[in-house]
């Protein structure tokens, strides 16, 4: 399995051969669309993620020492949001997870949804990622 | 006629690109854009006579206070109000209603209702649960039609002598619809009930006579009606503001001070405690001067015309749906197409320099109504184009491609 930062090296790679934002967008409508789909049972409130203006559900699985991450969103840039994340982020050990950066969301364009004035709760979202690690973190202990 | 491209030289905002294309600014309902002549005012204020007001004996307080209370009897005679001192300058709308929330808490007896109607902000529902919970008065909601407008039936049905407040807005946020205030102030009174009218969508589009409405309260923000942030408009009745208590202990708002009693200064100072926001209020009677130097008539026919244009061009979109199809609405189109998230489609517009706003608009009970997340948000203005509605249409049209 690649490091979170190979990973995200190779995302940022993507990016970068988009020439303007029309790309990039569908890109992640793109993405968008082959998110890992969430559990229906796990789409309730108790896994909703507040601060989003779009509904986004997070579920996290440990197997093995590694966090598997699913998720769904109403909206489906949103969602294309979060599968860069998941892409990122899944099946690392819960320690890598804390201890990474996340500014490759910079380097591929999204900047601006990381003000926390953005309504799609980017933010939040890194937040109950690294919410589910630091909870399993404790469990291997 | 409007000569718009002559009034929109008036706002240095609208020379501005957003990510690369010239704004196409449509969240009006949000804030109004403010043109030079106010920008001035706040400029002028500062640069030359900055001051604490009503209590220097040094000219620039005087200034200051002059300009300041010139400003609220322009205010007075904008809303046709009967007294200067009807007249409360607050930080907003909602700081408004909650002055008359807070003083309705000593005037209020349990088992007592409050009317509000199911179109309301959030900013007129929250103060009056709130005031419910410390009263143990009961709130009753008139609720809404398909079409966005009040059950007129169910409002009749409410009226009892049991009923002490309604609030209801002149103009829903969300949706647009102008409500019949005329006749539910009328019905209210009837029956020995007092009405506040939330005015902040209605005022950029309405000039309201609160005399001839009878409105007990009014309220509005100046943001909107192209003031100032921070300020906001409050309309009582003399009779009605001599009967609430003050809302804020402090300066400004007093008579005689001791340890042992404290007495309150008379109208308006006694709703205004501490140093005002003088600036605002000055620049809130430029912003009025200056909506009515166009006028109003004309500001709302212009407006009418763009509401008519904007909604057929829509219209011709497929799977568009329309919120709020009132006959009598202000030129707010709310929407969604198909079951493409609001969020998504104001995210790729954004990029196309066009501003509209998304999401439930502070008003979820209509939203629970039409069992929808949100709406897209496009509302005009008298300083928006028919050119600028078929960019805005283009690019929902590209939008609704990338995202189906």
């Amino acid at each position: 399995m690649a490091s979170i930062k190979e990973i995200q090296d190779e995302i940022v790679d993507e990016f970068s051969m988009f020439e303007d934002w029309m790309q990039r967008y569908e890109y992640m409508i793109d993405l968008g669309k082959s998110l890992p789909m969430i559990d229906n049972q796990f789409k309730t409130d108790d896994y909703i993620i507040k601060g989003c203006q779009s509904k986004v559900w997070v579920h996290a699985d440990m197997t093995d020492g590694e966090i598997a991450f699913t998720a769904d969103s109403d909206a489906i840039i949103t969602k294309g949001i979060i599968a860069i994340l998941i892409r990122a982020f899944s099946g690392q050990p819960p320690q890598a997870i804390i201890d990474a950066d996340t500014s490759f969301i910079d380097e591929i364009g999204l900047k601006d949804h990381l003000s926390p004035t953005r309504a799609n709760g980017l933010v939040s979202m890194i937040k109950q990622i690294k919410l589910y690690a630091v909870a399993y973190q404790t469990q291997l202990n | 006629m409007l000569d718009v491209k002559k009034i929109r030289e008036d706002f240095p905002i609208l020379k501005r690109e957003v990510n690369g294309n010239p704004l196409i600014y449509f969240d009006n309902a949000a804030t109004s854009q403010t043109p030079q002549v106010v920008i001035d005012a706040i400029v002028d204020y500062y640069s030359n006579y900055n001051a604490n007001i009503h209590r220097g004996v040094h000219s620039l307080s005087q200034e200051a206070t002059d300009a300041y209370e010139e400003a609220r009897i322009k205010i007075q005679k904008h809303f046709n109000a009967a007294k200067p001192y009807e007249i409360i300058l607050t930080a907003g709308t909602t700081h408004a209603i909650n002055l008359v929330a807070h003083g309705f808490a000593s005037i209020l007896k349990e088992g007592e209702e409050i009317l509000v109607s199911a179109l309301e902000h959030h900013s007129n529902i929250v103060p009056w649960q709130m005031l419910c919970e410390k009263t143990g008065a009961i709130l009753k909601v008139i609720p809404q039609t398909e079409s966005g407008e009040l059950d007129m039936d169910a409002f009749a049905k409410a009226l009892s002598p049991n009923l002490k407040l309604v609030f209801v807005n002149h103009v829903s946020n969300a949706l647009g619809t102008i409500n019949p205030i005329e006749h539910i102030i009328k019905e209210a009174h009837k029956v020995g009930a007092t009405v506040l009218i939330d005015g902040a969508q209605a005022t950029p589009h309405i000039k309201p006579d609160v005399q001839a409405l009878d409105a007990d309260f009014y309220v509005c923000s100046a943001h909107k009606i192209c003031g100032p942030t921070g300020v906001g408009i409050l309309y009582g009745k003399e009779e009605w503001l001599t009967k609430l208590p003050p809302y804020q202990g402090g300066g400004e708002m007093i008579d005689q001070v001791s340890f042992e009693k404290t007495t309150y200064a008379g109208l308006p100072h006694k709703f205004e405690a501490g140093t005002p926001n003088i600036c605002g209020g000055i620049a809130t009677g430029a912003g009025l001067d200056y909506m009515n130097a166009i006028g109003f008539d004309n500001i709302a026919r212009y407006e009418d015309e763009l509401l008519q244009y904007g909604t057929e061009k829509l219209l011709e979109i497929e799977g568009l749906k329309i919120y709020g199809t009132s006959a009598h609405k202000t030129a707010v189109i709310s929407f969604n197409v198909g079951n493409i998230h609001p969020y998504d489609i104001g995210t790729i517009l954004d990029k196309l320099g066009i501003a509209v706003r998304t999401g439930h608009h502070c008003a979820q009970p209509i939203m629970e109504y039409y069992k929808i997340p949100g709406t897209v948000r496009a509302s005009f203005s008298f300083y928006n184009t028919k050119e600028e509605i078929d960019t805005f249409v283009a690019g929902l049209k590209r939008a609704v491609t990338m995202l189906s």
